[in-house]
């Protein structure tokens, strides 16, 4: 043996290389039994299995989670519908068989056939969908003739509700089935042709917690299709129910306040960012996009001007007009531009350079400090504030304020808006800033646009002492068995770069606007409670092009767009309030009577009172 | 030139069996193709002929010089094959999630495949140079586990973890047969388990366990991997003694086989050929691995032999594996069945490792 130790010759490897044949032939002998298993000892049964393909797949598929408000009122859930599959390759002769059923059910033969046409290959052997929801009615007749209507299939899908019609549309949105587009995209990779999925609103953004996981069995069907046991099941997992920081009672109000208006409204809690109210208007049925929208009723949605699908509150960039003068007041004040006792003479107008920009009061406010300045909304003070600024140092500020970027909300089609600057001008236009757009920028007129929504998360930031949160329209999420999926707490987007005093200096002035002897909106004052606010009036279109029309200038897509903003108590707010009206001409007669009663509805109410008759909120109520 | 000897040691009885086996996965494939859904695919037939053709050519390259220089250049082979992983890794073509592929012009190739060869013929020249009788020690297994430990992780990061797994089961192989010494055998046995209890128990969360325990028994996932095994049995079991005939297999047919002409082509040719098709098959793999054992065997070469049973390792280890995979025996991964399964890169490995196979069966009178 020594030799060995020390090299190794052909005998050691034929020694090593028998135990690896013989590690093979065990193998091999372990293949060839299992082979015998399966063909020869479990071969008949196989053969009769493979007859009829008789192991199929069946899904289960999962509820799609529920969405309550801030207090538990239901306001999304599902309802049985009853789905016709067909089974091809069950159901030979088709024709015949589509023929019975049309007849039964009173169904548009055509209708059905069109569905199967270009069914071939592996989808000719699963169920093919023929109509979805057919109804009770239908559904009795089917199932009865069942035994005439070979390879016809009753399945029952929970279809999404929208308890109250039109509540809330643009915010929770609405379903459809899944797109080729979608079906490449990451987050839908459990998903496939034909599935249902959350197509805009909070359906949409929400659409990980609220789809769930799609169970399955593997079933041994006979001959006919049908089944004659479940070999094996996966239960599927329940979607997650959401809760929303809405508050419906608001909600529902906010709508009502904006019945026959084009506009839209925000209302947060300043303290925390959460969306208590998110409106716009003209709305639509989200329950008309789960049963199958009409040409007619579609082509009414799109063709409207008021434009009905889209989210004002998030998605409409308007100028600011005069609520920016919050803004500007608070920038020269920091900036030191202005203090709070320096008089400017208004004349009614301001001469600039070789143009006169006019004061929206033609008389003039006289002499002006800034408190009176915010109050009567005076546009010769904020030039010259905004003329010492420089565009640059402004735009600075609406930065900072989160002008310009969009805030965050859990929705798509999010707008930026537009804050105006020299670098900006240059690289859109390609000519330089002329001092004279910094006035116009000055009083919210110019390049400038924002969305609703910024507004009012600016507004809440005023109110709170400066902390600008994201806004955020989900409260918590919980699985079907109670247990926190998440639960949401404020986020401090930034904070406004102003000092206390400066800040308190502004609220004081808004709080003059609404409370003040001369304010521009004491039309929103309320019994009980103080409220500061900020009026604003923006114009569509430049005079020039309302005088070269062959319409007048008091066609309604002339009018000016009436801004309101506002939050209160003043001294402890609890609401923070944007509120646009299209073409509501004045910021002080359309648009603060809106925020005033939206205040008045929260100020007022039991917190947790239900909103609905009781009845309509139940699940399943189809 | 050609020395005539060449002519006389050349090993016919190998060739015959690869083109047997060739034949056997080229009509299996023609069936799995033709019954393809929604359309016949002929042209993944055409492209496995072709793929046959350059593996051939492949093969005859192999017979142009000697095994003994893959000795000497063992590292150059080693580090071009990191080097092509390292640049699938950044540049390669991602398909279905995993990035393996490396494109030229019309074909595409995997470096993974060729990493599989790279590392036999380092171990091979390492273990010969080494190889005591005695065993190996954990002090002189330090290298050759670093050697298999940089492609190993390379292809786990693609991630492709059949492959990876292949290049570790084929190096522990190697290594077992070169002879491991008893207590470091038994030290790298105990200490697997005292590692593998500890993290089983503590450091592996539930849902990690669960798919553990189903990638071993794929039951436990009735709707994935667990249905594709059900249908795959179902189609071998109804093949029964003789089988459904050339094409005329109903399973195959219909797809309720998953990747019918890839992994599950063994069910293909179980269906249409039953047990007496199946059966012949697995004895023809037994006649080439016995084949290739006696090769290594008759070469006097420690590299040559080392290096010989490194490859039959990795053709019967992919056999085995597939088989058992879709009989419902082994965890369902993506092992390709060598000459029957559809796929350019894995048929060029094959074949080359065939062309090693001749080489030093056909010189082998050079060290007698």
């Amino acid at each position: 043996m020594s030799k060995y130790l020390k090299t190794v010759d052909s005998e050691w490897f034929r020694q090593r290389l028998i135990v690896v044949m013989m590690c093979v032939s065990m193998a091999a002998l372990v293949l060839m039994t299992r082979l015998i298993y399966l063909q020869i000892i479990k071969g008949q049964e196989y053969r009769r299995m493979s007859l009829n393909n008789s192991i199929r797949l069946q899904s289960i598929d999962a509820p799609r989670g529920v969405i309550f408000d801030r207090h538990g009122n239901l306001l999304v859930d599902n309802r049985p519908s009853f789905d016709l599959y067909i089974s091809l390759k069950d159901a030979r002769p088709v024709d015949e068989t589509l023929g019975r059923l049309a007849m039964h059910a009173s169904l548009a033969e055509e209708e059905l056939t069109e569905r199967i046409a270009g069914v071939r290959g592996a989808a000719y052997y699963r169920p093919q969908l023929l109509k979805r929801d057919i109804g009770r009615n239908a559904l009795a007749v089917v199932a009865s003739h069942g035994y005439d209507l070979p390879g016809i299939d009753l399945q029952i899908q929970q279809l999404r509700n929208y308890i109250h019609s039109g509540l809330a549309a643009h915010l929770l949105g609405y379903i459809g089935e899944i797109n080729s587009k979608e079906l490449q995209q990451d987050i839908y990779a459990d998903s496939r042709a034909g599935d249902l999925v959350g197509k805009f609103g909070v359906e949409k953004s929400l659409e990980p917690y609220l789809r769930g996981e799609r169970g399955g069995r593997q079933v041994e069907v006979n001959a006919n299709g049908q089944v004659v046991r479940v070999l094996q099941t996966v239960p599927a997992r329940n979607g997650y129910n959401v809760y929303l920081t809405i508050d419906s009672r608001l909600q529902q109000r906010a709508e009502e306040l904006l019945q026959d208006k084009a506009g839209a409204v925000v209302a947060l809690d300043p303290n925390s960012g959460e969306v208590l109210a998110l409106a716009s208007s003209p709305a639509f049925d989200q329950n008309d996009f789960i049963t199958g929208l009409s040409t007619e009723k579609w082509r009414a949605l799109i063709e409207n001007p008021d434009r009905p699908l889209n989210n004002k509150a998030i998605q409409g960039e308007y100028p600011p007009a005069s609520t920016y003068k919050i803004l500007n007041a608070l920038a020269g004040l920091q900036e030191g531009v202005i203090n709070e006792n320096d008089i400017i003479f208004c004349p009614g107008y301001y001469r600039f350079g070789n143009r006169s920009y006019r004061c929206w009061r033609r008389g003039g406010h006289g002499a002006v400090d800034l408190n009176r300045a915010l109050a009567e909304s005076c546009d010769v003070y904020f030039y010259q504030v905004g003329e010492r600024l420089g565009i640059d140092r402004l735009a600075w500020y609406a930065k900072a304020a989160g002008l310009g970027s969009r805030t965050g909300i859990e929705l798509d089609h999010e707008g930026k808006g537009l804050v105006p600057t020299a670098a900006w001008k240059k690289k859109r236009f390609g000519v330089p800033w002329q001092p004279g757009e910094t006035l116009s920028v000055a009083i919210g007129q110019g390049f400038n646009l924002v969305t609703p929504l910024q507004m009012a998360v600016f507004t809440a930031a005023v109110a709170n002492g400066g902390v600008r949160y994201r806004p955020t329209l989900v409260k918590r999420v919980v699985s079907g068995y109670g247990e926190e999926i998440l639960v949401n707490t404020p986020r401090v987007a930034g904070r406004l770069p102003v000092s206390p005093a400066t800040l308190a200096l502004v609220q004081k002035g808004l709080w003059e606007v609404v409370q003040g002897e001369r304010g521009t909106a004491r039309i929103a004052r309320l019994k009980g409670t103080h409220i500061s606010g900020k009026t604003g009036t923006a114009q569509v279109v430049n005079r020039e092009t309302i005088e070269e029309s062959e319409e007048g200038a008091t066609t309604r897509k002339y009018l000016d767009h009436a801004w309101f903003v506002a939050y209160a108590p003043s001294e402890n707010p609890q609401l923070a309030i944007a509120v646009i009206i299209e073409h509501g001409e004045h910021g002080s007669s359309a648009a603060a009577p809106v925020a005033r009663e939206l205040i008045k509805t929260y100020l007022e109410g039991a917190p947790s009172a239900p909103v609905v008759a009781a009845g309509a909120g139940e699940p399943g109520n189809g | 030139m050609v020395d005539r000897r060449y002519l006389t040691y050349f090993d016919w009885g190998l060739l015959a069996l690869t083109f047997l086996l060739a034949t056997i996965g080229l009509i299996t494939l023609y069936s799995a193709v033709m019954a393809g859904v929604p359309t016949p695919q002929e042209a993944l037939f055409t492209k496995q002929l072709i793929w046959y053709g350059i593996g051939l050519a492949a093969m005859m390259i192999c017979l142009l010089f000697s095994y003994k220089l893959m000795e000497r250049y063992a590292w150059v082979i080693y580090g071009g094959s990191i080097l092509l992983l390292v640049w699938a890794m950044f540049f390669g073509r991602t398909i279905a999630g995993s990035r393996r592929w490396i494109v030229l012009g019309p074909v595409s190739l995997q470096p993974s495949e060729l990493a599989k060869i790279a590392v036999i013929i380092i171990l091979a020249r390492y273990y010969a140079k080494y190889v005591s009788g005695r065993g190996f020690t954990l002090r002189s297994l330090q290298v050759p586990v670093i050697m298999t430990l940089v492609p190993f992780l390379l292809i786990v990061r693609q991630p492709d973890l059949g492959t990876a797994g292949l290049i570790g089961l084929i190096a522990a192989s190697m290594t077992l047969f070169v002879k491991i010494e008893k207590r470091t055998l038994s030290f790298i046995v105990g200490s697997g388990i005292a590692m593998a209890l500890p993290m089983w128990f503590f450091f592996l969360k539930e849902y990690q366990r669960q798919r553990v325990l189903t990638f071993i028994n794929p039951d436990r996932d009735p709707l994935g991997a667990g249905y594709h095994i059900i249908q795959s049995k179902i189609a071998i079991g109804s093949g029964f003694l003789t089988g459904k005939g050339f094409l005329e297999g109903t399973q195959n047919a219909l797809s309720f086989l998953p990747e019918q002409h890839t992994d599950f082509i063994f069910s293909v040719l179980a269906e249409e050929w039953g047990f007496m098709g199946a059966a012949l098959l697995i004895f023809v793999f037994l006649v080439f691995i016995f084949w290739a054992l006696n090769i290594a065997y008759s070469c006097r070469d420690p590299f040559g032999t080392i290096l010989a049973v490194g490859i039959t390792a990795m053709i019967a280890w992919q056999a085995v594996i597939n088989m058992g995979m879709v009989m419902g025996l082994m965890p369902v991964v993506g092992v390709p069945l060598p000459f029957i399964s559809y796929g350019g890169s894995s048929l060029l490995t094959t074949m080359i490792c065939v062309g090693i196979l001749l080489n030093i069966s056909m010189r082998r009178f050079m060290i007698e």
